[in-house]
């Protein structure tokens, strides 16, 4: 049997040509499936979704005679179509360095539109591969019949687990190379059920077929008669549609995406329903402001609903003014989100550079974007063995379980319960780069236990009993710029004013607070970090703090000037070229950076990133440090 | 409560809403890319239902070439005015001055109009977000692209900087002077686009629909002569044939398929048993092979 002459049952539906209208009818009530092929090029994969998309009429004339002319070219099947060729192309956009995540398409039958996300390579399979899954609602695992349960099928069943795929379908392909043998069929699925039990994979369906002969695909196949099931696309065609992805039993929540605004009569939320269901009437609650209401109108375009469902993007008017804004979370009264700023999550690393733990990240989770830092995780795992390894960070591609520590608190849902509610991206504040991808497992109790004291002697009461305004100003600069004799002029002079004042220094710091603390990334970070919560502290209790830190960073200095009030930071650029700090070398420590004696020094072998934006450039090769610390002064005592 | 199963349509509209609103909410100054064709239409009409009973908050923008059919230019300032939006159509001042056109200048009218033109629209505004129409079913190179694509400040696509997207979740931030082109309508294919229009009844351009049409042969490709500025060449009358359109573009550039599909049902009909691919009918991908990819790094996505 060759391919050319099977009849595909899918091919064209008779309907078409006779009665349109009808046709169109029973279209409109197809549902959607997404889903994603697991497995390399060996395992078939290409020529199993060419098949798919052959047999579902996808492929047209001219596609087709492109197809056979290059089949006969470039063909790995003789004399029969090469249906791998349909999708491939994509090797020459990888030769050229082009970042591939995931490719989609799309074919569709009588009951159902099929996308599917198909992730080519083997580098960067766990980002692709993480990526397509994050939007599939079943996995088919190719595994080829020869070769039975590979290490890359572990790899595979693993990711499609922790992204929570429930629907997995276990595509034995190959099948006519071992002459279509149950014996073979049965051995890799035995194999492959303790393997899943072992991981967590509950249940799947295993399919022997064969992409290239056309077996088991869209009927049964003569040649396995042993075989009882499903043939692959009338499972696809039919099977429940796992709901965990927007369930529609669970309470109502819904991110707020959009205030609809047209006038001063209209108010309403617009979002994407990410669970439940709501009536207008139902009674709701504001996440995390935690104001309570309930649903005026559910509106559309095509007009007002009774009733909205999970999936659906709606606009919600409520029947109180309250304040709501992008970002939060409407849910049902009765049973409303939790609430947290630190929770223990699985994470993804995308980024060719390493997570830094400390550093701040943007989060999105849902629609709300907000500051976050990753601790150093608790452990990574080995994609392939599933083995949990110690480690202090993240590179490309890792899998790890790390806490995190949000600025502030939201709304969540652990990933389990719901994937838009529990599901993050990590977002590099520098280069903007999508960096990481996350999945909330749980709050930590820690952070529901300890709430902010309220004390009777505010910030303003201690800034007032001095008669000053507080403000930090960060000296930041290379080694031996000239950052602390600069700040200790700066400090002398406030005192001669009245000011009251404190100087914190590099180096007295890291003999007390922070002298547990190296010169690695993730210990310099930790280092201004504590620096930033201490000129906060100073701040509150009325101070004016001068810092000398050399804090090389960007993005540190970017979290510190968001730990204080708009206007208190006023950051310093003492700007030294690298040469006249080194020449100058006050401490001798150049020279032992130099040798090789002093690793991770800024400016030798550390970076030394000088701040775009800074509210003062000190340039010290043109100014005393006198004359430095006036226009200090003069910036902040106008 | 019901247990209610969403079509694939809905959920089709349900995203392209989302990423619409996504848009709205985090770019600073987003516009609307707006060719007059079926998937404009689309999108356009998305763009109506994500922000009822405001409308959109950004304008439609048209990159006018001077020679898109008679048609189009009436239906698109139709549309903008039944959306309540406002329109702005941009022409390439500099291939207006130079006379720049098909016929003369082969793909050269579309770099000097579409792909400098685009890039000039958008700098000129200030755009930091263009809403396009494009679909990953299109054609091969297309299946990979992501919903947000980034640009540098020189709208140029850096295949090797762009991100993924997970869940429902877009990355929109970006560092000042670059831009995105977001995709709202990704995920539709052809026959989906032509479904949603029939159950919406949404307007289009009556040329998707057959009709008696002046028609010449050229190159394999059947032009319609739209008005007097097409230079027939020797020995070609203009004959009346029953055509339509599968796509619409610049009318010299787009080729016409002989038809008797007067209604959109029949449309849909043909679509479904023809045996050829929707981007034949285009000029532009005749060009050279991999013409999508080059096009799309020259900005003209």
């Amino acid at each position: 049997m060759t391919t050319q002459d099977q009849d595909p049952i899918y091919k064209t539906d008779a309907l078409i040509a006779e009665d349109i209208d009808a046709y169109l009818e029973t279209h409109q009530h197809k549902t959607m499936l997404r889903f994603i092929t697991c497995g390399s090029v060996d395992d078939g994969k290409s020529t199993l979704i060419g098949r798919l998309l052959y047999d579902s009429k996808m492929i047209f004339e001219d596609q087709l005679a492109t197809l056979e002319a290059d089949s006969k070219k470039s063909g790995t099947q003789g004399e029969g179509i090469d249906f791998a060729l349909l999708v491939d192309g994509l090797a020459a956009e990888r030769e050229q360095g082009i970042t591939i995540d995931v490719a989609y398409r799309f074919f569709a039958t009588e009951k159902r539109k099929f996308i599917v996300a198909d992730t080519p390579g083997h580098e960067q399979y766990t980002r692709n591969m993480v990526t397509g899954a994050s939007t599939a609602d079943l996995a088919v695992i190719l595994i080829d019949a020869r070769k039975g349960v590979l290490t890359q099928t572990k790899r595979h069943s693993y990711l499609v687990n922790l992204l929570g795929i429930r629907n997995v379908v276990l595509a034995v392909n190959k099948m006519d190379l071992v002459d279509y043998s149950q014996e073979v069929f049965d051995r890799i699925v035995a194999e492959y059920t303790a393997f899943a039990a072992s991981i967590g994979i509950e249940h799947f369906v295993p399919i022997p077929i064969s992409g290239y002969m056309g077996d088991n695909i869209t009927a049964l196949s003569e040649n396995m008669p042993w075989y009882s099931g499903t043939a692959l696309l009338p499972h696809l065609e039919t099977v429940e549609i796992d709901s965990t992805k927007e369930p529609k039993a669970a309470p109502f929540r819904m991110p707020v995406q959009w205030v609809n605004r047209p006038n001063l009569d209209f108010r309403g939320f617009s979002g994407l329903i990410a669970s439940g269901v709501i009536q207008p009437g139902d009674p709701i609650r504001v996440l995390p402001s935690g104001k309570t209401s309930k649903v005026a109108r559910i509106v559309t375009y095509e007009g007002d609903r009774a009733m909205a469902v999970a999936g659906e993007a709606v606009t919600l008017t409520l029947e109180d003014e309250i304040d709501c804004s992008r970002g939060q979370v409407i849910v049902a009264a009765q049973s409303p989100l939790e609430v947290a700023d630190q929770f223990e999550s699985t994470i993804i690393w995308m980024d060719e550079a390493e997570m830094v733990p400390g550093r701040a990240y943007w989060l999105k989770i849902g629609t709300q974007m907000v500051s976050a830092t990753v601790q150093q995780p608790k452990y990574e795992v080995n994609v392939n063995t599933q083995e949990q390894l110690a480690t202090k960070t993240l590179d490309l591609n890792a899998i790890g379980v790390a806490n995190i520590t949000t600025d502030r608190e939201i709304p969540f849902a652990p990933y389990a319960e719901n994937h838009d509610l529990g599901g993050f991206i990590l977002i590099d504040k520098m280069s903007n780069q999508t960096v990481a991808a996350g999945m909330i497992n749980f709050a930590l109790r820690r952070a529901q236990n300890i709430h902010w004291q309220a004390t009777d002697i505010t910030r303003d009461n201690h800034a007032a009993m001095k008669n000053q305004k507080p403000a930090v100003i960060w000296l930041t600069g290379l080694s031996g710029s000239g950052k602390s004799t600069i700040g200790n002029i700066v400090e002398k002079k406030l005192a001669r004013m009245n000011r009251h004042t404190f100087l914190l220094d590099g180096d007295n710091v890291r003999h007390g607070l922070n002298k547990d603390l190296g010169f690695t990334e993730a210990d310099r970070i930790e280092n201004i970090r504590r620096v930033g919560e201490v000129a906060k502290l100073m701040t509150d209790a009325g101070l004016i703090v001068i810092t000398a830190f050399i804090s090389p960073f960007r993005s540190e200095r970017e979290m510190v000037r968001q730990m204080m009030q708009p206007g208190e930071f006023v950051e310093v650029f003492v700007d030294t070229p690298l040469e006249v700090a080194e020449a100058r070398d006050v401490k001798g420590l150049y020279a032992k950076a130099r040798s090789g004696q002093l690793k991770n020094f800024t400016g030798i072998d550390s970076p030394y990133e000088a701040p775009d934006a800074a509210e003062l450039r000190i340039d010290t090769t043109q100014m005393t440090p006198e004359e430095a610390a006036e226009a200090i002064i003069a910036r902040l005592i106008p | 409560m019901t247990s209610k199963t969403l079509t694939h349509l809905q959920r089709l509209e349900a995203e392209s809403i989302h990423i619409l609103r996504e848009v709205a909410a985090e770019a600073e100054n987003p516009v609307m890319l707006y060719s007059v064709g079926k998937d404009s239409a689309v999108m356009l009409h998305l763009a109506k239902k994500a922000f009822y009973p405001s409308p959109p908050p950004f304008p439609l923008m048209h990159v006018d070439t001077t020679w898109k059919f008679q048609d189009m230019y009436k239906l698109r300032d139709k549309a903008a005015a039944d959306a309540g939006m406002e329109l702005i159509v941009y022409q390439n001042p500099e291939a207006r001055e130079k006379g720049i056109n098909p016929f003369d200048h082969g793909s050269l009218h579309t770099d000097m109009w579409k792909t400098e033109g685009l890039k000039q629209a958008l700098d000129k505004h200030g755009f930091d977000a263009a809403f396009g129409g494009a679909r990953r079913d299109e054609e091969k190179s297309r299946a990979k692209e992501r919903v947000f694509s980034f640009r540098t400040a020189s709208h140029r696509w850096d295949p090797k900087n762009q991100r993924p997207e997970l869940w429902r979740l877009y990355n929109a931030r970006k560092a000042k002077g670059e831009s995105m082109r977001v995709f709202p309508i990704s995920n539709w294919t052809e026959l989906d686009i032509w479904q949603y229009i029939h159950l919406e009844g949404i307007e289009i351009v009556p040329l998707y629909m057959a009709e008696e049409r002046p028609t010449v042969e050229r190159d394999g490709m059947l032009l319609m002569v739209d008005d007097d500025r097409f230079p027939l060449r020797e020995g070609e009358t203009p004959v009346m044939r029953s055509i339509r359109f599968r796509t619409l573009g610049c009318y010299p550039l787009t080729g016409a398929v002989e038809s008797t599909a007067k209604t959109l049902p029949e449309v849909i009909q043909e679509t479904l048993l023809t045996t050829t691919s929707e981007r034949q009918g285009r000029a532009i991908d005749h060009d050279q092979a991999a013409s999508m990819e080059k096009k799309k790094q020259e900005g003209y996505f």
